[in-house]
């Protein structure tokens, strides 16, 4: 690396010759001179913690102290451990580019509000450690960080994170006091109010109950340009497609199109989970077919396993995935007809 | 426009903020005599001419003082009347060490309204081109020294030719001007469409073609007006694209306009196609109609450093200095001076450098523009992949450069890259992608020297 020499140009001054003292302020530095002043790394964080603004709002009402409790343990031990890393691999702090305390909110609004505190602490720790620092960090790991860590809380504490798990009878909050709405209906048949669903008032991971508020972030960041809107499109297509197969094959069934989109973290997985552009293809053809391979494995997994998390499963198998989509879908370089790569 | 009432683009590119507002209104100014130019003997692309004037030589205006005998050179002329100075080596924006001949001043020069009138003034030919030999037209712009205004500085006699290898069928002219800040080639298209749409006529009638088409991006509606007031009467067509970043690269604006795609490697003449720059063309009426040699040129000095931004026509080989000073000097806050546009140009290191043949502008950014944020991992968001013009994939060709994985870069294309620097500029990680695809083609060109 010592061969990219020029790459602090501001500071540096060149000219020897300054006989006018106008001329020493003047630097060079290679092309392009200029970027774009509205695209950096933490101005697109900041966009995602503006985004889930809505989404904490909700589990904060709905979740009250357990969503607090939750949350506030993912974001100190996240930081945490990426200050640590860094340290111990001596390098430059990174926490100034926002991205741990994002994967420390996701992964804490994908965890029961009834998990006790050393499931987010070890999920965050597992997170940050393992799913991105020993990949080396931002941009170098496969697996969405969060995802990593929920699923390793996932499979060591199956009994707090079971279905079961999110009940819990003897406090004053009133969603804790039944089970998730895909739970519901997977043992009793019962289907949960389309209303509750879409505002949220129901049990499930403290982030996910929400559609309005996923729908409300998601717009956001996608308007902003941070999260591709070719992944959740995908991911909703899908969905729609099985859905509606369903209710052709099975008429009858209360459960509809839209109870498959308003549950189970699905529109929180894809607005939020599965568009981390790091895990993701990159062109828009193979985050399309990202988007459609998650809703795929979703409802794969909604319709024959017991798990509501299906999310997690799908978002962490398609990640495995990418650099396969990204080797199939690399774009024609301008007037190639056939790329050598393929 | 196409059915939908689109304007025809290429896919891929950036929207970079136009700024050209600085020096947009300003009409084109003539520079008074220098006292001296500094004329590098190779400001263009393939071999330096060779000097014909001896040091204390008198030499007059237009006067030839540089042969080029190489197939790939160009001629070289002094923009002033006066005495031959001893040779000297500069070092160029580009990084390149070359020799440069001195003329300095004396005796009476040509100044002011002649020179303009001559240069952009007056009548230009339209019509009877039957009256110009093709030959004739090729050897008076191999005579006059043009190269490709535009920046690359090709010689234009190679392109324009009777006797082209492939078989040419249309004519493009480039009066994109898709950097930003610059609007040389839009002034002179407002102010001189004359010799403009003279000059495409006579390149046309040496290439024997007849699809002669000028393509403007749509943000220079006044330019668009005047070209097409200009060419009523003839075949041309002026088309309106698409205002976007590198909309003015040689192989998009041809694939814009024609549809056809260039291979990695090949020239435009591969797909029939001849394409000039707008201030080129003019150097060519200018040569053929007038006899005169390529000796001024238009360019813009502007930006947010400099004190009053304007569009000068400019001899040859004065100093950076001389037109910053023309234009009022510059502002406490200047950073940078940059040779060219801030999407593709070198930064001037002394600005007792002079301008060359390809200077098409000089754009002086202050600290504020040129600030950069912290570099951190790439996000993989796939933001460079929409925005490269060549659907090349900068952040594999960049980390393969970085980690000098040879191998990769070229299988992703690397040699395609034409540095237009649309990735750097969108990359939210400020990873220095074009810095490294750069460094990449060198070690890739070292490893080709050592294989050879
Ligand atoms: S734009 Fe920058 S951060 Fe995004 S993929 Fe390209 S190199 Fe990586
Ligand atoms: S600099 Fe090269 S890689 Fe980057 S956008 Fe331009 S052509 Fe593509």
């Amino acid at each position: 690396m010592e061969k990219e020499k020029k790459s602090e140009p501001v500071s540096k001054s060149v000219l020897k010759s300054a006989k006018e003292e106008e001329t020493t302020r003047i630097n060079v530095g290679p092309s392009p001179h200029f970027g774009h002043i509205h695209s950096t790394t933490r101005l697109m964080m900041t966009d995602v913690l503006i985004a889930l603004v809505p989404v904490i709002l909700v589990s904060l009402y709905v979740f009250q102290w357990f969503a607090v409790k939750q949350l506030m343990i993912c974001i100190l031990t996240c930081i945490g451990t990426e200050a640590a890393c860094t340290r111990m691999r001596n390098r430059q702090s990174t926490l100034y580019d926002g991205s741990a305390v994002v994967t420390a909110l996701i992964l804490g609004l994908s965890l029961p509000a009834t998990a006790p505190w050393y499931v987010a602490m070890i999920g965050s720790v597992v997170a940050i450690g393992i799913g991105k620092m020993v990949f080396g960090g931002l941009g170098m790991n496969l697996f969405n960080p969060a995802m990593v860590g929920r699923a390793f809380v996932m499979i060591a504490f199956a009994g707090v994170m079971s279905a079961s798990g999110y009940e819990l009878a003897s406090t004053g909050v009133d969603a804790l006091s039944q089970a998730t709405p895909l739970n519901i209906f997977k043992q009793t048949g019962a289907i949960t109010p389309i209303y509750d669903m879409f505002w949220g008032v129901t049990n499930g991971s403290i982030g996910e109950t929400s559609a309005f508020a996923c729908l409300l972030g998601g717009f956001y960041l996608v308007w902003r340009g941070v999260a591709a809107w070719e992944i959740p499109l995908g991911v909703i297509i899908a969905v729609i497609f099985w859905g509606t197969i369903g209710t052709i094959i099975n008429p009858e069934s209360q459960w509809t199109v839209l109870h498959h989109l308003f549950s189970g973290s699905l529109l929180f997985g894809a607005f939020f989970i599965a568009t981390d552009p790091v895990t993701s293809p990159l062109s828009a053809k193979g985050r399309f077919q990202f988007g459609i391979g998650v809703g795929i494995i979703l409802m794969l997994l909604r319709s024959f396993s017991g798990y509501p998390e299906g999310m997690m499963f799908a978002v962490l198998l398609m990640n495995a995935l990418s650099p396969l989509i990204n080797r199939w879908t690399i774009p024609k370089p301008f007037g190639v007809k056939t790329s050598r790569i393929l | 426009m196409n059915l939908f009432g689109r304007k025809k683009s290429f896919r891929g590119g950036v929207h970079p903020p136009g700024k050209k507002e600085f020096s947009r209104a300003a009409p084109i100014e003539i520079l008074p005599p220098p006292d001296k130019v500094m004329l590098a003997t190779l400001q263009n692309v393939g071999q330096p001419c060779q000097p014909i004037v001896k040091p204390r030589q008198r030499v007059v205006y237009g006067e030839k003082i540089g042969e080029g005998k190489a197939f790939v050179s160009a001629s070289l002329h002094t923009p002033i009347a006066g005495v031959v100075q001893r040779m000297k080596t500069m070092t160029f924006p580009n990084g390149r060490h070359l020799p440069v001949m001195i003329v300095k001043a004396e005796g009476k020069q040509v100044d002011g309204e002649e020179l303009v009138s001559e240069i952009l003034g007056g009548e230009w030919p339209k019509d009877c081109m039957r009256l110009y030999e093709p030959m004739y037209i090729h050897d008076a712009i191999s005579d006059a020294g043009i190269v490709g205004l535009g920046g690359a500085a090709f010689p234009t006699h190679i392109k324009i030719t009777h006797e082209s290898k492939q078989p040419i069928n249309t004519l493009i002219i480039n009066g994109c001007e898709c950097e930003p800040y610059l609007t040389s080639d839009d002034r002179l298209m407002m102010d001189a469409p004359g010799p403009i749409i003279s000059g495409t006529l006579l390149a046309a009638r040496a290439l024997g073609v007849k699809k002669m088409i000028i393509g403007v991006e749509d943000n220079k509606p006044r330019a668009i007006k005047a070209l097409r007031k200009e060419a009523a009467d003839t075949e041309i067509r002026i088309i309106a694209l698409k205002t976007k970043y590198p909309q003015g690269s040689e192989k998009q604006l041809i694939g814009a306009l024609t549809g056809k795609e260039i291979l990695p490697g090949k020239l435009p003449g591969d797909v029939g196609v001849a394409i000039n720059n707008v201030g080129t063309i003019a150097a060519v009426a200018r040569a053929v109609a007038r006899g005169k040699p390529l000796t001024h040129r238009v360019i813009s000095v502007t930006g947010e450093g400099i004190v009053q931004p304007k569009n000068i026509l400019t001899p040859i080989g004065v100093s950076v200095k001389t037109l910053i000073d023309f234009c009022g000097g510059l502002k406490p806050d200047a950073a940078r001076v940059i040779a060219g546009g801030p999407m593709m140009g070198f930064a001037f290191t002394d600005l007792n450098t002079p301008v060359t043949k390809g200077t098409s502008g000089i754009t002086v950014l202050t600290e504020n523009e040129v600030r950069k944020e912290q570099e951190t991992g790439c996000l993989r968001c796939g933001r460079c992949v929409d925005a490269c013009p060549m659907h090349l994939v900068p952040t594999k060709l960049a980390l393969a450069s970085r980690y000098k994985a040879l191998q990769v870069a070229e299988d992703y294309n690397i040699r395609a890259c034409f540095e237009c620097g649309s990735c750097a500029f969108i990359c939210p990680a400020q990873i220095p992608l074009v810095q490294l695809i750069r460094s990449g083609k060198m070690y890739l060109a070292a490893k080709d020297r050592k294989a050879a």
